[in-house]
């Protein structure tokens, strides 16, 4: 006679098991880090920007007061020596800020106690400190960089920049997509087995040995070609046509992948109209693959835009607002690195300066990555 | 017909066309190959050639009672030494490191480096030292009379174990690579955890909903980051936010009179972040190629989804994420703009000890000669450049090794 079955209890139940969830919680925390890193980047590029352009910087204008005041005092004697400030400009006694209302003889006729500060006396000898407000407006059309100076226009690093990436484009583009399609379309298997990753050298070589490519090879080599003083030494030709072969395998390597993506019954299709293999090559495989290749493209430009020690080295040091291509002048990038190369100083012009040229530079490589991608999605041909 | 004459009146002209472009296409290609032999070629005409070496003191005259300076025994040593140079200088060496506790070598290039002083007044490259040797004999001759033209190998045993030095006689790479390996080993430590953890995680724990997919998305957006950007938020959060732990002052074991948090912590966490999203998205293509009937294999036999991962699909996925992050590695490994904006140091003689110290990197090390004016220095970047691509050369070499062997073994 059969027993009654006892129900194991919850046999068929799913046992929670705490060491599996722990474990899962983990392996999530570690996938949620990479929001993190980006909240981070957002954040604290955002935080300093603001500060940036939402703070008055304080500059020492080495003009110490020639004789000492009251706090009645509205005319302030000041010595020769130091930058001179200008009516309207907001200036910093020890703490005290005043407004210059005019300049009397040299002398500095002022209102005293702005913005909520009191005035106070002050000893002959303490040092004037100027106001500078950088205004989102005049950063976006100022054309001279000159923080320490009141000046805050980013056109001229921009420029360079975009110059730079032009060039590097106008490179890398012609002889990215022409290798691509010399082999996906030509060459014999083997040759690809053995060019390909001949090309794939030139994208492992650290970024800071093309820079002294730049410098050494590149650089005398423009010089040579179109005269001493045509090219100075440092220019932005040299430093994108150096870019311009760093992102050459990244063109041709993305461009190629999706040339050889397209189904071979295309070209067979092609060759049984009649085309020749150029026919083929540029009218059926080239525009089925247009969206892999847009999408190098674009990854390229975004990564010559963030390229920074080869125009750190061969672009020159200093900002200049220039379309001359042999001339020298300092990209994004290579303001960043100059900027923090020495022992930065928190909190000072130049540290928040840096961080809203970062915002700049991520927004402007978050757009192309994120515009290359909706590319590949749009565009994209499926063949099946 | 006319169709058939217009048609074949055409071809020719069709297949000249296309022959025409096949040559502009091989040409590209050409290009592409002669850039990467120019840059090798470039590297190589740094490094090597002829240079004019100018004593100060003609060693000759060093030796003492007729036995030459390299055959002297220490306490001789270090009295030609006391003879040539001023007695502060010697209390200072008495100081870094007390005489009885050097050895004779170490005094003797102390008076290399202090008496004799042999100093490059004129440098030639590869190309000129083999095309012209006779011309750049002559012109040595004639404009440096009492140097001696030598054929120097900028990257040498010296440079390799030397520390930094402002004078580029006995400059080298010791404590730039010993920077590198630093920088390198902590950012390992982080991110190859960290990011197969990750890659597990997406590929085999995470159901399809909003958040996994802006995971990813954000992980892809990571990877095109310009590294720069990753050295303004490793100077935003490792070395000021968190400058008390990354300068180990919270730990106790530094001073925190001087200690700042520009150390090889925060350079190592930095390079970490930089390259975790191309080790996720490695290690995920490693994992997505592991068949799915041995996940339910193990599945049927009544195994646990982690222990699927741990015994099964990691095992088998091993060979391809070891190589992803190799090649991550010697992505990170020539980085250089992220360290100079976190603050890595200069100048540097004296070896790392540990995370909480001051640093440099050998990328950091290429850059700062090259930059230099004298063109002295340039050769030792070019010696550097060769360091550093041999250092990349054998992590990719030791890549594909890997992979091999793993492969084997499946």
């Amino acid at each position: 006679m059969a027993t009654p079955r006892t129900p194991a209890t919850g046999s068929l139940k799913r046992k929670p098991r705490l060491t599996e969830l722990v474990i899962q919680s983990l392996l999530f925390l570690c996938g949620l880090l990479s929001i993190f890193v980006t909240a981070g980047i957002i954040y604290e590029l955002g935080k300093e920007s603001l500060l940036f352009f939402g703070r008055t910087q304080w500059q020492l204008t080495n003009k110490p007061i020639a004789a000492a005041i009251s706090p009645a005092d509205t005319a302030i004697e000041v010595g020769a020596v130091g930058t001179p400030a200008q009516p309207g400009d907001l200036l910093r006694i020890n703490g005290e800020i005043v407004r210059l209302v005019t300049i009397e003889n040299g002398a500095y006729v002022v209102e005293r106690g702005v913005n909520d500060t009191l005035p106070a006396a002050h000893a002959a000898g303490v040092v004037l400190e100027k106001g500078i407000d950088p205004s989102l407006a005049e950063f976006f059309t100022g054309t001279t960089w000159a923080p320490h100076a009141g000046l805050f226009g980013v056109l001229p690093l921009l420029n360079a920049t975009l110059m730079v990436s032009g060039i590097a484009i106008l490179v890398a583009l012609p002889l990215g997509l022409a290798t691509a399609i010399y082999l996906s379309e030509y060459a014999s298997p083997k040759a690809r087995n053995t060019l390909k990753p001949v090309l794939e050298v030139l994208a492992g070589v650290p970024t800071v040995v093309y820079g002294y490519f730049a410098l050494t090879f590149m650089t005398p080599l423009l010089r040579t070609i179109f005269g001493q003083d045509v090219v100075q030494i440092y220019n932005t030709a040299s430093a994108g046509i150096v870019i311009g072969i760093l992102i050459l395998p990244l063109v041709s390597t993305i461009s190629e992948d999706a040339l050889t993506a397209v189904p071979r019954s295309l070209r067979e299709a092609a060759y049984g109209l009649g085309a020749t293999r150029l026919e083929t090559a540029v009218r059926i495989v080239l525009p089925a693959a247009f969206s892999g290749i847009a999408a190098a493209v674009i990854i390229a430009i975004s990564r010559a835009i963030g390229e920074t020690m080869v125009v750190a080295l061969a672009a020159g040091a200093g900002p200049a607002f220039t379309f001359n291509p042999f001339q020298a002048a300092e990209t994004m990038t290579g303001h960043i690195v100059r900027i923090s190369g020495g022992d930065l100083s928190y909190d000072s012009l130049d540290y928040n300066s840096i961080f809203a040229i970062g915002l700049m530079l991520f927004l402007m490589t978050l757009v192309l990555n994120i515009f290359s991608q909706y590319i590949v999605r749009r565009f994209r041909e499926v063949y099946e | 017909m006319s169709t058939n004459n217009l048609h074949s009146s055409n071809l020719p002209g069709r297949h000249r066309l296309g022959r025409v472009w096949l040559v502009v296409f091989q040409v590209a290609l050409v290009v592409g190959v002669v850039a990467l032999c120019a840059l090798l070629f470039n590297i190589l005409n740094g490094s090597f050639g002829y240079v004019a070496v100018q004593d100060k003191v003609n060693p000759a005259t060093l030796a003492v009672d007729g036995v030459p300076l390299e055959e002297l025994d220490k306490d001789t040593l270090i009295q030609v030494l006391q003879a040539n140079i001023s007695a502060g200088l010697m209390a200072r060496y008495e100081f870094d490191k007390p005489f009885a506790e050097r050895d004779a070598g170490e005094v003797y290039d102390l008076i290399l480096e202090r008496v004799v002083a042999p100093e490059f007044v004129a440098q030639w490259s590869l190309y000129e030292s083999l095309t012209n040797a006779g011309e750049v004999r002559a012109t040595a001759a004639q404009e440096y009379p009492e140097a001696r033209l030598e054929f120097r190998s900028w990257l040498n045993w010296h440079f390799l174990r030397a520390p930094q030095s402002s004078y580029p006689e006995i400059a080298g790479v010791r404590t730039a690579v010993l920077g590198s390996l630093w920088t390198i080993s902590i950012a390992v430590l982080f991110a190859f955890p960290v990011g197969v953890a990750a890659a597990v995680y997406l590929q085999e724990y995470a159901p399809d909903n909003l958040i996994n997919r802006i995971i990813q998305t954000n992980i892809t957006n990571l990877a095109g980051v310009p590294s720069i950007i990753y050295g303004i938020l490793g100077l935003a959060i490792f070395v000021r936010a968190l400058g008390a732990f990354t300068s180990g002052i919270a730990f106790g074991v530094t001073d925190p009179a001087t200690a700042n948090g520009r150390t090889i912590l925060s350079a190592g966490l930095t390079l970490g972040m930089l390259v975790l999203p191309l080790i996720i998205i490695n290690a995920q293509e490693a994992i997505k190629a592991v068949p799915s009937s041995l996940r339910q294999a193990s599945y049927g036999l009544g195994a646990t989804r982690w222990e699927t991962v741990w015994h099964h699909v990691l095992p088998n996925a091993m060979a391809g994420i070891m190589t992803g992050t190799i090649l991550a590695i010697s992505r990170a490994i020539g980085e250089t703009a992220p360290l100079i904006v976190i603050g890595a140091s200069t100048f540097i003689q004296v070896d790392p000890e540990g995370p909480f110290s001051k640093f440099t990197t050998l990328p950091i090390q290429i850059y700062q000669w090259t930059a230099r004016p004298q063109s002295v220095f340039r050769n030792l970047a070019g010696g550097a450049s060769l360091v550093l691509l041999g250092l990349l050369l054998t992590m990719n070499a030791t890549a594909i090794i890997l992979r091999n062997r793993y492969r084997r073994s499946q």
